[in-house]
């Protein structure tokens, strides 16, 4: 029995892992993954079996976490934005060589076009030298389907696989068919070959070679897939190599069917027989692909003899940027012009009188007053400096604080602020959440502890996860315990709350804390305007 | 059949309830629906838009190609601006006439006013005003939500009340009902255009 639900894509691929029999869900939050595992928390039959939805300290947790589960037999996943790979890679990588034993889907949300990101990164590229498979989906109900097929493929060949989610496909939503009821869970039992699980160079060296092996039957099941198409075209002259939401956009352009022969992938690594067969029926070949031109780089090679491979290398399709249905329908214009589905439509003329609208700290938040107190005491100093953060409180780099100089990656704050300081820099600042305190910040907190590093960290403690919605910190309430646990100097660990009416007194306490030559925390404390709201509603 | 809608405003002004109504409307009536939105850093009182395409067919790509929105749906008029190449040349602006000036180089309104005067099918009035009036002050989305409805194809009047409904239901009933003011005192506004 199906039903039909209106779900996002994260939403759609939450619920597919939850009927296939779900038993853990780990994740951080970040934009475009959040509400995956929000979904899982927010279910009820996720609530009913008890699937573990808690959020993890960070990404590398959480995947270490689903790893765990998977071990011991049950099917796992792990969700998180794409530079959240970075932080989990040495776990995601050496888990293809563990491999798993319960089904484990590891979620990377790639944000191409950076709406909400520092960069573009491709998670492919990790998959690719990890020697793991990934499935892209094309739309919301492969997104739901690819949950149970990935949980299947996983234990199949006892490897963690990765599911490839854009912005556009996490953030979107559209009508899904689902199972009406969920597949029981796996039951508790262990990996036929324990050794494998022990990466000791030893043990490793033949795993390796076996992951090798392995490899071979990844391709296969590629050539399989039943997410993997080849369709048939009249038009010989070009063919089509389209991967992801591509797809979409090539269907949007051909409603009445696409006239090339077209290789659909979404379940890498890329079907190379499928694609050889395009190669040998057409005179050209156009890569459709979202994200960096991996599969691309693949077909050409290094010295690129073919001569007939389009894409984004060759400039039709652009190199930076998500896709769009203008920017395919340009590329393959540029290739065949004389096409009439592909002209150029008319347009009303873009405005001249609209303004950029920046985003901006919301009226009433604590990171405002860190700023303004923090920006009276520095004017006082011919050249301080201000790490930052990843966080609500980047916004602060923007007019009116134009007050920090830096935002690099989590937890960099405080260790950037610290070769600073190794440096001779002097005022040295950092200024972190309390999330991203506790997701990257605290190892880093300790180098300087150890080292009295005449430096002074601002923990801007709004008690949540702001940025991206207001998810559970996992810091709340202990932040003086960590600071102090490490080894911070009680006399320098000091907690004020960030008010507009403590404007001075947060001003003094800045100034003092700059002017002691050794490491000092002061934590500044104000919940997030967006969840106190909403708790007053419910308390209402 | 189909209706493709630019749903603009700013971070904060509740552009997404007026798809989650249309879209469980549509639902109701069978018909395919993607909605594309933005959520994240862009959410901070920054500028924010969303596609919404309702069809009989199946819809290929989550995002609308420029030049062929039926409707741009802004709770801002300089935000309303913001899409017009996505709008088709015989296609509707349907935007609140209020402006959310959080920036520093808000143009004149006299420059927005004008901008819009020159494009050939537009509803634009001050729906604030009007939401003050019939229901409350947060209800503008929903006045502006009946504007917009007489445009779109396929969902009766009857079954975006029902969405309303569905959506404003665990509310109360004073919520359904003053939603429900707002949106036909939209409606009423526009259905003669």
């Amino acid at each position: 029995m199906k039903t039909k639900q209106l779900l996002l894509g994260d939403e759609a691929l939450a619920l597919g892992a939850i009927n296939a029999g779900l038993s853990g869900a780990y994740a951080y939050p970040g934009t475009p993954s959040t509400e995956i595992l929000e979904f899982v928390q927010g279910n009820d039959v996720a609530r009913q079996r008890r699937i573990h939805s808690h959020w993890s300290s960070n990404e590398k947790t959480a995947v270490e976490e689903a790893l765990g589960m998977s071990y011991c037999g049950k099917r796992a996943m792990v969700s998180m934005k794409h530079v959240g790979m970075n932080v989990a890679a040495d776990a995601y990588v050496n888990s293809a060589m563990t491999g798993a034993n319960g089904g484990l889907l590891v979620i990377a949300a790639d944000d191409p076009s950076m709406h909400s990101s520092q960069n573009e990164q491709d998670s492919r590229f990790y998959a690719d030298f990890a020697l793991m498979p990934v499935l892209e989906p094309s739309d919301q109900q492969e997104a739901y389907d690819m949950a149970r097929y990935g949980m299947e493929l996983s234990e199949r060949f006892a490897i963690p696989v990765m599911v490839r989610l854009v912005t556009r496909l996490s953030h979107s939503r559209a009508v899904v068919e689902v199972d009406a009821e969920p597949s029981p869970e796996n039951e508790l039992h262990y990996p036929a070959n324990p050794r494998q699980w022990v990466l000791m160079p030893a043990i490793s060296k033949m795993r390796y070679k076996q992951l090798l092996e392995d490899y071979t039957g990844f391709e296969q099941a590629s050539e399989e897939s039943p997410f993997n198409r080849y369709i048939e075209g009249k038009d010989k002259s070009l063919g089509l190599v389209v991967t992801g939401l591509g797809w979409n956009y090539v269907n949007e352009i051909f409603p009445d069917g696409i006239p090339f022969p077209t290789v659909k992938v979404s379940q890498y690594p890329i079907p190379t027989a499928m694609i050889g067969r395009l190669f040998d029926e057409c005179d050209a070949v156009m890569v459709i692909e979202e994200g960096q031109p991996i599969v691309e780089r693949k077909l050409r090679g290094a010295l690129d003899r073919t001569g007939v491979i389009y894409g984004k290398i060759t400039g039709e399709l652009n190199l930076t940027g998500e896709l769009t249905p203008d920017g395919v329908r340009t590329g393959i214009a540029k290739v065949k012009g004389d096409m009439e589905c592909l002209k150029a439509p008319e347009l009303h003329a873009a405005s001249k009188v609209t303004k950029p609208r920046p985003p901006a700290l919301c009226q009433g938040c604590g990171h405002r007053d860190v700023y303004a107190a923090l920006n009276g005491v520095l004017e006082e100093y011919s050249h301080p400096k201000v790490f930052g953060d990843i966080g609500c409180y980047t916004l602060g780099f923007l007019s009116p604080f134009n007050a920090i100089d830096t935002c690099v990656d989590m937890g960099a704050s405080i260790t950037m602020a610290k070769g600073a300081a190794d440096a001779g820099q002097h005022p040295a600042v950092a200024i972190i959440g309390d999330s991203t305190f506790t997701h990257s910040g605290m190892t880093g907190l300790l180098d300087a502890i150890n080292e009295n590093t005449p430096m002074t960290v601002i923990i801007s403690d709004n008690l949540t996860t702001g940025m991206t919605g207001g998810q559970d910190s996992q810091g709340t309430g202990k932040l003086e315990d960590i600071c102090l646990g490490l080894g911070a100097d009680p006399a320098h660990v000091r907690t004020i709350d960030a008010l507009p009416k403590n404007i001075e007194q947060m001003k003094s306490l800045f100034r003092e804390e700059i002017e002691y030559k050794g490491l000092s925390v002061i934590i500044s404390r104000r919940e997030c305007i967006q969840t106190a709201r909403r708790h007053a509603s419910v308390k209402k | 059949m189909k209706t493709d809608i630019v749903l603009a405003g700013v971070g904060g002004q509740g552009i997404l309830s007026i798809a989650t109504i249309l879209g469980a409307a549509a639902l109701d009536e069978g018909l395919h629906l993607k909605q594309a939105e933005v959520h994240g850093m862009s959410q901070r009182g920054g500028d924010v838009q969303s596609n919404l395409r309702i069809s009989d067919r199946k819809i290929a790509s989550d995002l609308i190609p420029f030049g062929s929105a039926d409707l741009i749906v802004s709770l801002e008029p300089m935000e309303a601006l913001r899409y017009l190449e996505y709008l088709s040349p015989e296609g509707w602006i349907v935007t609140n006439t209020t402006p959310f000036n959080n920036i520093t180089d808000y143009p004149e309104m006299e420059e927005i006013m004008a901008e819009l005067s020159r494009m050939p099918n537009v509803v634009a009035f001050d729906m604030d005003a009007m939401a003050k009036e019939v229901a409350g002050p947060r209800a503008a989305n929903m006045v502006l939500l009946g504007a917009c409805a007489p445009f779109v194809k396929g969902l009766e009047k009857e079954k975006i009340e029902d969405g309303i409904r569905k959506v404003f239901g665990r509310k109360g009933e004073a919520m359904v009902e003053s939603n429900l003011r707002a949106f036909r005192a939209g409606w009423d506004s526009a259905a003669n255009k």
